[in-house]
Formats: structure tokens, C-alpha cells, sequence
């Protein structure tokens, strides 16, 4: 739609002179930057991990049950703790986040005043300004302690991934909230109307009318937050421990694929060991998954836009 | 604000509706009453947060602990050299992705073609404002460490965050290109004025204060940044400033500083002084906000 706003007047300027050609060539180079960084970063990650693959089986990384990089035991650079942790922690994260989300996007989209809503948006919004370093240290130090005081202490260790998965469900409120709240308020208010005609109560027409009504954008939402949770770092670097081990436990010690690429770096891996390939082979992982989810919500949400 | 009329007759419709008499049936009020509780939690979890860092950190808070560098002693301990990292961060930060996002920006919406080449650009950007931070840190070290030959650099690091921004300036920077009317546009080349006349001259300076907003949006999403720095070899308990101009330097941030803070064994670092850098980190967020709440509301009418 770029182009419409000047491209589709009816005024046509003169041909441009040819210093506006250079200038919008220059202009052209910075918005292929973009390009070039997407470019960038498929390259670097094939680049760089291809060399971990000709010396590590891809059988041993996708279904191997160890991963100690640090070795140099070719059979212990199996992925599969990494990913348990990361989908650990996200499913916690999703847990508190979904319900949380998507009640609040109702909420804002069908129960609230306009005065309570342009107060309770922003404030829902800081939270997602919040730097992760500090959800981090709030996590450690204090959901942490709360959870030990009601779990129990031999239960919940001092870094669990349940705590990191609470804290980055909370990050994740806004992310979903906003995404559901567009579509449910791009619902036609002819729905709404005909199902109040009909004699249905508001939670009727939430439910029944609002939420199938919004459905894609919904699972957009999800999709998205799911896609930030997978690719958080600081809050499980500083809340989950950095254990890789294959659990279904939320109160033990995890490693996440992103707190792994932060560990392995933090020694400053020198360039060319094994250890230092495994980070981008794991960073491709990483890359790989987050950009299907976020392909995938964005077709959902280009159908909501489409229907109504 | 540019709200369409059956929107706005809709909204109208909808809080007619709201003033309908509410149902008194117990089913309905427990349910408005736990979508508001979902609404709230965020709210409650950010004001706890808030308050807990404010206990924690503000009887560490003083003057020491901004003007001094890493000690071995927590109660002697500073961020300084964080302070200038990140100051250090933003000018450079400001001053390559700025040019480079309004650029990109002026490009797409003033002058693309409707073609294959724009879509993808543009699919691309939405792509890339979803990729993982940690993943620009990668990029950072692969590209800016090792095959420009950058080193663990202040440079490399405003680099990296640069791309890093670069999708959320873009996309601002459009926005309110897009809310400039169109007859400014049509005047313009009306008068005779050449296209890159009429947008330099009249279409940007309209949409500068959003523009502006978004940038300053932009930066304070990079100062808030660990991770990539980590990645591409920001320096813990650097012991000495970092000015903008020694860009081949090795550097910190204030963010680094405060992980530095949190690792450390004695207590004293993680649960006093990191608190009160995280205060210090907060403040600085809440001046930039501000400072860009007030560009919105000053300007917004002028459009």
C-alpha cells in the first residue's frame, strides 16, 4: 500500500532530475538492508554450523539425549535437553500467559469503559518494555523465594524453570493481549448486535460470537507469544540455571537453547572449536523455530484482516 | 487519530450497549469479574516489581555507585563504566540507525513500486522484528567480529543493536509518514515541486515528531538489551569509560553491568547493588519515554 499514498495522485511530477535518482537509489539501499540482515543471518547461521555438522552426525544432534559441549565426546552434542528446557519453560510461560492474555484482550475489547481502558492498555504495555534483565533478577529474587515458601524448599530449587516460565508469562500478557484485543474489536458490531437481539448476555456474546468471530487472530496471538518465549534469554539465564538435562519437572534446573548460545559465548569460545560451531548450530535451531511460528501467525493474522 | 466512521459508529454502538442495563445473573458478573482479574495481574506483577527493585535498591542508590567502577566490595562497587557504555551505545546507535530506518521508511512509502521486490522487503521487516535478540548477537559475532574484522568492539555493539532497532524505526517512521494527508503531497507537486521536493519539504518535517518517537521507541528498546551484547563479547566490570568517539574499544553497558552484578557470589552485589542499577537502568527508560509521550501529544494535532 506503500506506493498508493503519492504513487496513485493524480499529479504526476516531471521526470525527476537526475540528483533525485541518486537520492532515491540511496533511499532503495536502506531498505535493503533489511534484506541483506535477513540474508545476513541465514548465511552466517549456514555458514558457521556447517562445519559442526561435518563433524557431528545430525542424528546424534536431533535425537541425542546429552549435550556436554564442553567435552569433546562427539556423542554428548545431543540437542534434545536444550529443547526440553526451552519448551519447558515456554509451556509454563504459555500457561500463565494464554489465560491471562486472552482474558485481559476481552476485557479490553467488550467489558471495559473507554476511561479504564486508556489507562489499564499502557499499563499493561509497560510490561513489555520492561529489559529482560530485570524480569530476570525479579524472578531469582523473588518469585523464586515465594515459590520455595509454598512449594516447599526441597522441592523447588533455587534456579527452576518454573519461575522463569511465570516471570516470562507475565512478559508475554501484553504481546497477546494486544494481538486477540485487535482482532476481537474487528469483529463487526453487527455480530454483537444480532446475538444481544436474540436475548444472549454479554458473556454469551463474548464467548459464543467475539471469541469464534476472532479466532485467527487468536491464534496468532499465541503463536507470537509462543515464538517470544522460545527466543527469551535473560530471564532463564538468570532464573533457570544452565543444566541441561531431559525433565518434566518445572521446579528443577534447565538449560534452554538460549541461555546455552549466552554460557558458551560468556567463556568466549575461541572461533573454530567445536564448542564455538555448536552455538550457531543451536542459534540455527533457534532461528529455524521462531521464524516458522512468526510466518505462521502472520497468515492467521492476514485472515482476520481479510474476513472483516 | 484518524478513526474511520463505521468504526467510530460502532464504538458508539457498543457503549450504548454497555450501558444497557448489566444482567445481575451471578454467572455473568463472576465472569466479567475474572476477565478483569486476568487484566489486572499484569498490572499487580508490575507494581510489585517495582516496588521490590525501589526496597532493594534505593538504600544502595547514591552517587558512589554511578561515579565509580567494578570493586571487589559490593558497598564500593560502581557502574560508570556501564553508564558511558550505554550512553556511548545510543549516540552511535541514534546516529546509523536513524538515517538508515527513515530512509528505508521514506523509500517504501513514498517511492516503491507495487512489485515483488517491495513485498518481500516489507515481509521481511515483520520477519525480522520477530527474530530473537540473542540471534542478532550471533550475527554480530559472525559478521561484525570476524569477517569485518571489528574485534569485541563498542562499534560492533551499536552495530548489532542498530539492526536490532531497525525494524521498530522503520515501521514508526511509516506510520506516521502515512498519517501525513494526502494534499499535502498533491500540493506540493502541484507548485511543480519535484517528488523528493515535496517529501523532504513537506511530507517529513509533518511526520517528524513521530518519527522522532518511534526512534527514541527504538533506542530504549537497544539500552535495555543483554543478551546480544553478551554474545558479541561486551565486557564485564570494564574498568574504565567508554567515550563514543574509541569505537575499537572493548565496552559495557549498563545492562552488562547489572548481569555482572546478579553473578556475583556475595550478596551484597545481587540483591543491593544490582536493584539499585536497575533503578538507575529504569529512570533513564522513564526520561526517553517521556521525552517521546511528550513529542506525540505535543505534535499530534499539528498534522
Amino acid at each position: 500500500m506503500a506506493a498508493q499514498a503519492g504513487g496513485e495522485s493524480l499529479l504526476r511530477a516531471t521526470r525527476s532530475r537526475r540528483g533525485e535518482q541518486v537520492i532515491v537509489l540511496l533511499l532503495k539501499a536502506c531498505g535493503a538492508i533489511s534484506i541483506l540482515t535477513t540474508a545476513g543471518i541465514v548465511a552466517m547461521l549456514f555458514v558457521e554450523a556447517a562445519p559442526f555438522f561435518r563433524q557431528i552426525d545430525p542424528r546424534t544432534f536431533f535425537l541425542g539425549t546429552t549435550w556436554q559441549p564442553f567435552g569433546s565426546n562427539p556423542n554428548n552434542f545431543g540437542v534434545l535437553p536444550l529443547i526440553n528446557g526451552t519448551m519447558l519453560v515456554t509451556v509454563v510461560a504459555m500457561v500463565v500467559a494464554v489465560p491471562l492474555g486472552l482474558g485481559a484482550a476481552m476485557y479490553l475489547s467488550d467489558y471495559a469503559s473507554q476511561r479504564v481502558r486508556a489507562v489499564l492498555k499502557p499499563t499493561l504495555e509497560v510490561l513489555a518494555g520492561i529489559p529482560t534483565i530485570v524480569l530476570g533478577l525479579f524472578a531469582l529474587t523473588f518469585v523464586t523465594p515465594v515459590l520455595r515458601a509454598v512449594v516447599g524448599t526441597d522441592v523447588v530449587g533455587i534456579f527452576n524453570a518454573a519461575s522463569a516460565g511465570i516471570v516470562m508469562g507475565i512478559m508475554i500478557i501484553p504481546t497477546i493481549a494486544s494481538v486477540a484485543e485487535d482482532s476481537m474489536s474487528a469483529v463487526p458490531s453487527g455480530l454483537r448486535e444480532s446475538a444481544y437481539g436474540l436475548g444472549s448476555t454479554k458473556r454469551q456474546v463474548v464467548l459464543k460470537v467475539v471469541f469464534p468471530g476472532a479466532l485467527s487472530g487468536i491464534v496468532a496471538a499465541v503463536l507470537l507469544g509462543f515464538g517470544r518465549a522460545i527466543g527469551e534469554t535473560m530471564i532463564v539465564v538468570i532464573a533457570a540455571g544452565n543444566l541441561p538435562t531431559i525433565t518434566a519437572n518445572p521446579f528443577s534446573q534447565i538449560q534452554t537453547m538460549t541461555a546455552y548460545i549466552v554460557q558458551a559465548v560468556g567463556g568466549e569460545t575461541p572461533r573454530g572449536t567445536l564448542s564455538y560451531q555448536s552455538i550457531f548450530a543451536v542459534g540455527a535451531l533457534l532461528f529455524l523455530l521462531t521464524f516458522a511460528l512468526n510466518v505462521a501467525a502472520q497468515r492467521f493474522v492476514r485472515r482476520f484482516r481479510e474476513v472483516y | 487519530m484518524a478513526v474511520s466512521t463505521p468504526q467510530r459508529s460502532a464504538e458508539r454502538a457498543t457503549a450504548v450497549l454497555k450501558q444497557a442495563a448489566p444482567s445481575r445473573s451471578l454467572k455473568e458478573r463472576i465472569f466479567a469479574g475474572v476477565l478483569f482479574f486476568a487484566t489486572i495481574v499484569g498490572v499487580v506483577v508490575l507494581a510489585v516489581l517495582l516496588v521490590d527493585t525501589l526496597l532493594d535498591g534505593l538504600p544502595r542508590l547514591n552517587w558512589q555507585l554511578l561515579t565509580s567502577y567494578q570493586s571487589r566490595f559490593p558497598e564500593q562497587t560502581g557502574v560508570l563504566a556501564g553508564i558511558t557504555g550505554t550512553f556511548s551505545l545510543m549516540a552511535l546507535v541514534a546516529l546509523m540507525a536513524f538515517p538508515l530506518g527513515l530512509g528505508a521508511a521514506i523509500y517504501l512509502e513514498e517511492f516503491a513500486a507495487d512489485n515483488r521486490f517491495t513485498r518481500l522487503m516489507e515481509a521481511n521487516i515483520s520477519n525480522l522484528a520477530g527474530v530473537p535478540s540473542v540471534v542478532y548477537g550471533l550475527l554480530g559475532l559472525s559478521i561484525f567480529v570476524y569477517v569485518f574484522q571489528l574485534g569485541r568492539s563498542l562499534l560492533t555493539g551499536a552495530l548489532t543493536l542498530s539492526l536490532l532497532i531497525l525494524p521498530v524505526i522503520i515501521v514508526a517512521a511509516r506510520e506516521s509518514m502515512r498519517a501525513v494527508p494526502r494534499a499535502i503531497r498533491d500540493g506540493g507537486l502541484a507548485l511543480g515541486a519535484t517528488r523528493w521536493q515535496t517529501v523532504s519539504r513537506q511530507v517529513i518535517p509533518a511526520a517528524l515528531p513521530g518519527i522522532l518517537t518511534g526512534t527514541i521507541l527504538g533506542l530504549s528498546r537497544a539500552i535495555g538489551e543483554t543478551a546480544p551484547l553478551l554474545v558479541v563479547g561486551a565486557l564485564i566490570g570494564q574498568r574504565g569509560s567508554t567515550a563514543p568517539w574509541e569505537i575499537f574499544d572493548r565496552f559495557s553497558a549498563l545492562p552488562i553491568e547489572i548481569y555482572g552484578l546478579i553473578g556475583r557470589p556475595q550478596a551484597g552485589f545481587r540483591e543491593a547493588a544490582a536493584p539499585a542499577a536497575i533503578i538507575a537502568m529504569l529512570v533513564l527508560l522513564l526520561l526517553m519515554n517521556s521525552v517521546a509521550i511528550l513529542l506525540r501529544n505535543r505534535y499530534a494535532r499539528s498534522v
